[in-house]
């Protein structure tokens, strides 16, 4: 690991001056940005600390329904917070279905937006990479392809989000609150990452020493709660990132769906809103033979980016299935293999 | 560049310097203070064997840099014990011979014990299994431990309810 200054503001602006200087990242858990800077993947020469900054760890229920979530809130603690797990549970499905107890014990929800791809070959220094050194190549071309784009890919770079917490929030409208230089500014998180394009080494929209302070889900999140999953593959059933994984939201009224949300992960360089899929849905009744209309319709623009056409299969499958169990309703409390398609689901929903 | 931090040590107030910012939790608690029980098996927060206590709450403190961690409460394997009586959960491991080799076993127990005070598990062998899954034991010792956790759990929750009689 290449050494760093270590600098602790006490003030958000301190912060932001401070991380707009060339070289400089922020660190709140570190749970992502000091394993990169163990394998020499990043190298950043001054270290911001955030995690002593005042105000960010509240999670506020905001009068009108919506709830505000600081940016140093831990992802253990929000996914346990009865109130939020209540009234967004797919959200905390997915928290818990991602990393591992310790992990999210410790990780941020700031930081949960701001992770690397966990792309092998970003990773590994010895191999070519767009994101890692512009310009340098991808060699996950035509490499071994389990983790990769078939959604919004280029020829430069085929990595993907590795974020389960950013699917349902993407998929409910989450909003992204930042302070820059400039002041404060706000990002729908749908537009927040970014696709490769001609500059894959930038994830996000981020400017130099911007802070995520707090990411909101607006009140017309909440009415979903009744029917709200979030679904994923993973090569263990824990502590895995996902291959494949979606959250789903229905309002059902009847029968008939009212309003969808359906977002996808481990498919695109960013969480992954399929819009298309949700407008279909609407006034169709809820049951199988529309919820496969949808998945052809979230996928119909997907290609493999190399030897990962069964991931286009397997998304649209898991896109039903989380259909199918949104629809047949939010369980009282989190399954015991969160977001697992081996959970103990009603069983004719297993045939999916 | 020299810093210096205090954390509480097992109950012990300790004030450690160092020369380097990139020291660990686990590289201060193995290199600067001599508690070795907290391993470091991947150092990349991948296999859970260096996992400790930091204010009552389990993580991998490989990945915890100290400087970040002034004034932390911190709880390892080592301050476990009350004197020569284990605590229920090493006894637990040592009944249902929860290990072989023992390199995970620390790491094991502090996860347990954080499993257990989150209280989100239960008695739930699935939810028990689920909640230990950041930590790795490549002897496959896993049957054993969930049950060490389990049987742990049912004494704990015993003795809890005779301090509240």
């Amino acid at each position: 690991m290449n050494t760093f200054d270590y600098f602790r503001p006490t003030t958000i602006s301190e912060a932001v001056a401070a991380a707009a200087e060339p070289g400089a990242a922020y660190l709140a858990a570190g749970t992502n940005l000091l394993d990169l800077m163990k394998g020499g993947v990043a190298r950043p020469s001054r270290l911001v600390d955030v995690n002593h900054l005042p105000g960010l760890d509240q999670i506020e229920h905001l009068p009108a329904g919506g709830v505000r979530i600081g940016a140093l809130v831990r992802n253990a603690d929000l996914a346990h917070d009865p109130d939020f797990a209540q009234r967004f549970p797919a959200v905390a499905e997915a928290l818990l279905s991602g990393a591992s107890a310790q992990l999210r014990n410790a990780a941020t929800v700031g930081g949960n937006l701001l992770q690397r791809t966990r792309c092998g070959y970003f990773y590994d220094t010895a191999s070519a990479c767009n994101k890692r050194e512009p310009g340098a190549g991808c060699e996950a071309r035509g490499g071994d392809t389990g983790l990769h784009a078939v959604l919004g890919w280029t020829e430069s770079c085929i990595a993907t989000n590795p974020s389960d917490f950013c699917v349902p929030l993407v998929a409910l409208d989450a909003i992204v609150e930042i302070e820059g230089k400039a002041g404060r500014r706000e990002v729908p998180l749908e537009s927040f990452h970014r696709l490769p394009g001609d500059a894959p080494e930038r994830d996000s929209v981020l400017e130099p020493g911007e802070l995520i302070v707090a990411v909101r889900l607006p009140a017309e999140a909440a009415p979903f709660a009744a029917h709200a999953r979030y679904l994923k593959v993973r090569e263990r059933t824990s502590y895995a990132f996902a291959v494949v994984s979606a959250a789903a939201a229905l309002r059902i009224n009847g029968s008939a769906v009212v309003e969808a949300r359906i977002a996808l992960g481990g498919v695109a360089l960013k969480p992954w809103r399929a819009r298309a899929a949700e407008e279909m849905l609407v006034g169709e009744r809820s049951v199988e033979t529309a919820f496969r209309r949808a998945a052809e319709l979230a996928l119909a623009d997907a290609k493999p980016s190399g030897d990962n056409n069964f991931k286009i299969v397997l998304a649209r499958g898991i896109v039903v299935r989380a259909l199918a169990l949104a629809a047949a309703g939010t369980p009282e409390r989190t399954p015991a293999l969160p977001a697992s398609p081996f959970a103990h689901n009603p069983g004719a929903l297993l045939n999916v | 560049m020299s810093f210096s931090i205090s954390l509480t040590v097992n109950g012990a107030a300790r004030k450690v310097a160092f020369d380097d910012p990139r020291v660990t939790l686990l590289d201060l608690l193995r290199e600067r203070l001599d508690l070795t029980g907290a391993k470091k098996g991947c150092d990349r927060g991948q296999c859970g064997a260096c996992t400790i206590l930091i204010d009552g709450r389990r993580i991998n403190s490989c990945l915890a840099l100290a400087l970040s961690h002034d004034g932390a409460d911190l709880l390892t394997i080592e301050g476990l014990a009350r004197g020569d009586a284990l605590h229920p959960v090493q006894a637990a491991f040592i009944a249902h011979d929860s290990f072989q080799c023992g390199f995970c076993t620390p790491g094991q127990i502090m996860s347990a014990v954080g499993l257990i005070q989150e209280g989100q598990a239960g008695h739930d062998p699935e939810r028990v299994r689920e909640g230990m899954s950041g930590n790795l034991c490549r002897c496959g010792a896993y049957v054993d431990i969930a049950d060490a956790v389990l049987d742990a759990q049912k004494r704990l929750t015993k003795l809890d309810r005779k301090q509240v009689a």
